[in-house]
């Protein structure tokens, strides 16, 4: 079980940081064309200002509400990227080519530009989902499974 | 070549200083200080995104996930204590490692253009990114579109380990 | 042998690379405690990643990201994309292999009460 923070210095820094965290994040992912980053980057420093959340505010806190409804879209992360392949082979070719995404009104560097952005949303939230559920079963505690049933629900 | 030697001693004595500290805390505390050089050392020779995720990942998750761990235990399970060391290992350790550098004659120099690592077909993807994707991050285009399926495998990969320390951990309470 | 050293010396990457992979076994085969060992396999896959960028620099050669637009490229003058994104995932996928280790000895510890190795060989005798 982890508790709230006791210090009220590490509580307000808290409100303020994690909220610049995600931020950041967000643009590592979505610049990710452009420079340094992409879906790796992007997912593990979300999951990091969530654990930050849940170290600091506790789990049962109305702050870290964000990091224990994450835990119910497990898998929905692999579920887009394979969905774009799936989406490539109803338009007619093989899995993942993006040329046959069939987005109308784009050329075909385009449509490889969407695909490449839509696998890197799918990619980071795999990724952030599996960091923080690993933090969480890491600090799992026994006597918590009575009251913590919904976890996977 | 002049910072870098420097960096690369840094490196060697970060990492003995993780394996020879006797409190397993402060072992891994000194480990994230040796990833965040290694995350420099690839900064220098030219690798941006590796150095990225490197130092969110060394610092940032595998600090944390040591550190929850080990605050479960006692303080007596995280001294060291140092037995004997097999003789097996004192003996063919340093052979391996005369062999290995032995073989170093024969790869070719590191940072030279025209080495087989760099002719085949990474002039094709650094020629063709801009104008097939339009991704000025080569790096990027070919993670996620000339070589996509490894990528997907790899999701597989990283879904299935957080399901299985699900498991593993809920298993044991029933 | 005066050859042998002059290409050692030609390449450091090398050297730190066979020093690290070398010590990081070494741990792993002779300390009886369960998160030492996993340090030490940190250290193996970390050189072993380091190893793989080394040999994808190139001399005076910048990073990977194009910014001319769509006029000619000279690959020469950029680094090698490929062993980048090699390294990518295998640093996440040790990220994740990493949680389930430790899951492991969590769970281990949880049912003997130790983290050394003698002593849970001994209690399962």
């Amino acid at each position: 079980m982890i508790h709230p923070h006791d210090s009220v210095l590490v509580r307000t820094l808290g409100h303020i940081v994690i909220p610049i965290a995600q931020l950041f994040g967000i643009y590592v992912l979505v610049f990710g064309q452009y420079g340094p980053g992409g879906g790796f980057v992007g997912g593990v420093i979300i999951a990091s200002s969530l654990i930050m959340a849940i170290l600091v505010f506790g789990i049962d806190s109305a702050d870290s509400v964000t990091a224990r409804k994450i835990l119910h879209a497990d898998g929905l992360g692999l579920l887009i990227f394979a969905g774009v392949g799936g989406l490539c082979l109803i338009g007619g070719g093989q899995f993942l080519n993006y040329s046959f995404l069939n987005i109308p009104g784009l050329d075909e560097a385009s449509q490889h530009y969407i695909g490449i952005l839509l696998t890197q949303v799918g990619v980071a939230m795999d990724v952030a989902v599996t960091g923080v559920s690993i933090a969480v079963s890491l600090s799992f505690e026994e006597d918590e499974i009575a009251e913590d049933g919904g976890n996977n629900g | 070549m002049t910072i870098e030697i420097p960096l690369l001693v840094l490196l060697v004595v970060t990492a003995g200083g993780a394996i020879l500290v006797k409190d397993l805390i402060s072992a891994v505390f000194i480990l994230g200080s040796y990833s965040f050089v290694l995350a420099l050392v690839w900064a220098l020779l030219g690798a941006v995104d590796v150095a990225f995720v490197e130092a969110v990942v060394g610092a940032g998750l595998a600090t944390v996930f040591f550190l929850l761990t080990l605050f479960r235990t006692t303080a007596k399970a995280r001294i060291i204590r140092r037995p004997p060391a097999p003789w097996a290992a004192i003996v063919g350790l340093p052979l391996l490692g005369l062999l290995l550098l032995y073989g170093a004659g024969d790869l070719p120099e590191f940072g030279d253009p025209t080495a087989p690592a760099n002719t085949h077909i990474s002039p094709v993807y650094l020629e063709n990114s801009v104008a097939d994707t339009r991704t000025p991050n080569a790096v990027t285009s070919v993670l996620m579109d000339y070589r996509s399926f490894d990528t997907f495998i790899e999701t597989m990969v990283i879904f299935s380990a957080g399901i299985s320390c699900v498991l593993i951990m809920r298993n044991n309470s029933k | 042998m005066g050859e042998l050293l002059h290409t050692l010396i030609q390449r450091p990457n090398f050297v730190v690379f066979v020093i690290l992979f070398l010590w990081g076994i070494y741990i792993m085969a002779a300390h009886p405690n369960l998160v030492k060992k996993l340090i030490g396999l940190y250290i193996v896959q970390t050189s072993a990643i380091f190893f793989l960028v080394a040999f994808s620099a190139k001399d005076g050669a910048t990073v990977p990201v194009i910014l001319e637009g769509m006029a000619a490229v000279d690959p020469v003058g950029y680094a090698n994309p490929l062993p980048h994104v090699l390294t990518v995932t295998a640093i996440v996928v040790q990220v994740a292999t990493l949680g389930v280790s430790l899951a492991l000895v969590s769970a281990i510890y949880r049912k003997f009460g130790s983290l050394d190795e003698d002593e849970i060989l001994e209690q399962l005798k």
